[in-house]
């Protein structure tokens, strides 16, 4: 057989029909729900008198609306609890394979659930409302985000119509300089390929640098990979993958668990295999990034500074970097490390995990935040995230240099809850979206990994991590 | 879901690339658990001075004049002009529901974002692909002419400039064959529900773990 690369594997092996014009039924092995993109497909699903079609697929948790503070008052916002109490109504009634609500111990982030739990295996095909699923690629999973209409029809049908992507390799060769992690090297990427890039290709992420990445850092590629435009992102299986699922709990075991590895192994990109479009990057040419503008694509590292609309000879470009100079209120030419900030945000999907933390952390050990940061906050994607940080003494660290320690939820990477910037307030934040009124109304948002994030919480503007670490 | 067969509609020009779907339903909205009323709440916070949030009489709030879709001549528009990567962002369907009930049924620019390009086909919104220099051509012609007017034919696949002009366009056969129907998707998915078990069954015993 010609050598196949890992989306075609994925493709071919979930295939159940295909229309004249290539349409095909995929079938879908996880569906993860959460609150906010979910209630109209569970309403649709009973007016047309439909039920689930395979419940034990369902993982279920409330993270968007949730708040991070004073969890024994609840959720105070009525439309916010009314929206996680109508996920707890709507799972009680058709139920699920696991529910996170509200408070208990496992709840958090969708895409730091799934894969801490083990419910996201490689060689699955996983689907959610919500575009970041592009996360669950790096276990070597087919991963998309579908919008409510497609919840609905894969609750119905356990199956998304989809057509067949063309295939993208990104080949970071190299190894990164110390200080420069995931997070840098997606951004790297985005400013490269732009936020476009990847429209219409499934990105596979490959190179020397991404397998030496952990499973964290595969995850925060992958994450931001829907930011470059594409459906999904992914990484091949190899030991780091098995490693990271042996022992979690919807992890096979004893004899399945074998097979299951003996399978997954199969789940990487032949050699040879042609993709539609290469992109190579040199790891070592990646410096600590910041982005400036309201797009992802809208970055420079710690070295540069902020561009000018004449530097772009595409008039439709110029003029968008005007407006997002105008909306960030920066003048072009400013050094990025003269950028003074207002709060910072280590949290969401992209930055929140055990790893993210620890980085964060050990840049903040013995210091404290400068005085103009008004608001530091530190949000752990999950509840076990949670507990492994504070076993580790990390939550100490980060209330000793000033930041507050949260309990799990979105939170401020879209502030749907309490957590959220003031209209032009600045912010580090290591989430992934940088549009206007993202974070808040008005608010102003770069994004940088966590070591930079921790690195401009103690300067009180953004500073080169590497020059300031232990 | 609506068909779609043939509109001739006014057109508005939105000239700003990467359009976001928060900047097209910011995220306060979300909190509804109803898939209607979202058109007043279309490009929430470039349309209105204030900031809106769920709940609020819209008629009261204090429109933005130098919003481009609040200028007189062009209310009523069915028909979007986009730049590039319009759509970009989450996956939330509440930005085609937005669209859909401010009054728009198609949408024409040089690319859209996926899934949200997807979600468009689910709520018989259709999302019209066309060449750049098309696309500024048709800017311009807006620009240039007050109740600036195009037909869209989803049939033949073309866009009928008033001077004549016929612009054709590419859709998927399926995705064509079901918004020309109004044909839900699961109903058709449901027509091989026998293949579909068939294909659980055989998944069942040779990748047991998936099924845990
Ligand atoms: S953390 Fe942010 S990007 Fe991730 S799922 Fe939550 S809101 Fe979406």
């Amino acid at each position: 057989m010609a050598a196949q690369t890992l989306y075609e594997k994925l493709w071919n092996s979930h295939v159940v029909h295909v229309e004249e014009d290539g349409t095909a039924l995929l079938y879908i092995d996880r569906h993860l729900v959460h609150e906010v993109t979910s209630p109209q497909a569970f309403e649709g699903l009973k007016i047309a008198g439909r039920k689930p079609w395979r419940v034990s697929s369902i993982v279920a948790t409330a993270d968007h609306n949730t708040p991070t503070k004073d969890w024994d008052k609840g959720i105070e916002d009525p439309t916010s609890r009314q929206q996680v109490e109508t996920l707890d109504s709507n799972i009680r009634e058709v139920g699920a394979l696991a529910y996170f609500p509200f408070r208990d111990q496992r709840q958090g982030i969708v895409h730091v659930v799934g894969p801490e739990n083990g419910a996201t295996l490689p060689g699955m095909t996983v689907v959610c409302g919500d575009s970041h699923t592009s996360t669950h690629g790096a276990f070597g999973c087919l991963a998309h985000g579908i919008g409510t209409s497609e919840v609905e029809h894969v609750m119905a049908t356990q199956c998304l119509l989809q057509k067949k992507s063309k295939t993208l390799l990104v080949r970071v060769d190299g190894r990164l300089a110390k200080g420069v992690t995931a997070k840098d090297v997606v951004l790297y990427l985005i400013g490269v390929i732009g936020t476009a890039g990847g429209t219409g290709y499934a990105m596979e992420f490959g190179g020397e640098a991404v397998r030496a990445l952990s499973m964290e850092g595969r995850m925060t590629l992958c994450n931001m990979a829907i930011e470059a435009g594409a459906r999904a992102g992914m990484v091949g299986v190899d030991q780091n993958t098995i490693d990271y699922l042996r022992g979690k709990p919807f992890a096979p075991t004893g004899s399945v668990w074998d097979a299951a590895v003996a399978h997954w192994r199969t789940l990487v990109s032949d050699e040879g295999a042609q993709f539609d479009r290469v992109v190579v990057i040199d790891a070592a040419k990646i410096l600590p990034q910041v982005t400036w503008g309201t797009s992802p694509e809208m970055v420079t590292d710690i070295n540069g500074a902020v561009p000018a609309p004449e530097d772009f000879a595409d008039p439709v470009k110029a003029e968008g970097v005007a407006r997002a100079l105008q909306y960030m209120g920066l003048s072009p030419r400013t050094p990025m490390s003269k950028i003074a900030i207002d709060k910072v945000f280590i949290g969401s999907c992209t930055n929140s995990r055990i790893e993210d933390l620890r980085e964060a952390a050990h840049v903040l050990k013995g210091r404290h935040i400068a005085p103009n940061v008004k608001l530091a906050l530190a949000v752990p994607g999950s509840g076990l995230v949670k507990r492994q940080a504070e076993a580790e003494g990390l939550d100490k660290v980060f209330v000793a240099a000033g930041f507050e320690w949260r309990e799990p939820g979105c939170s401020m990477c879209l502030a749907m809850n309490a957590d959220r910037l003031e209209p032009g307030e600045r912010c580090a934040s290591t989430s992934n979206r940088n549009f206007e009124g993202r974070q808040g109304n008005g608010g102003r948002t770069h994004l940088v990994s966590p070591a930079m994030a921790a690195a401009a919480a103690v300067a009180g503007h953004f500073a080169d991590v590497r020059e300031i670490q232990n | 879901m609506r068909k779609f067969e043939k509109l001739d509609g006014l057109v508005a020009p939105l000239d700003r690339a990467n359009v976001d779907t928060d900047a097209i339903i910011p995220k306060q909205f979300l909190k509804s658990i109803k898939r209607s009323g979202f058109g007043p709440n279309a490009f929430d916070e470039w349309r209105y001075l204030d900031h809106g949030e769920p709940g609020m009489d819209n008629s009261k709030r204090v429109p933005n004049p130098d919003f481009v879709l609040n200028q007189p001549r062009y209310q009523g528009a069915s028909v979007l002009l986009t730049r590039e990567n319009f759509g970009c962002g989450s996956s939330r369907e509440h930005a085609p529901w937005a669209l859909e009930d401010y009054g728009f049924r198609a949408l024409i620019g040089p690319s859209f974002a996926d899934i949200f390009f997807n979600n468009c086909f689910k709520n018989g919104l259709l999302p019209i692909r066309l060449p750049a220099a098309e696309v500024e051509q048709l800017f311009l012609q807006c620009a240039g002419t007050d109740g600036y007017r195009l037909t869209v034919d989803l049939e033949s696949q073309t866009v009928t400039r008033p001077d004549g002009k016929v612009l054709s366009f590419e859709v998927d056969a399926f995705r064509k064959y079901c918004l020309l129907n109004g044909f839900d998707d699961i109903g058709l998915t449901l027509r091989h529900a026998d293949k579909i078990r068939d294909f659980e069954a055989q998944r069942r015993e040779t990748q047991p773990w998936l099924f845990a």
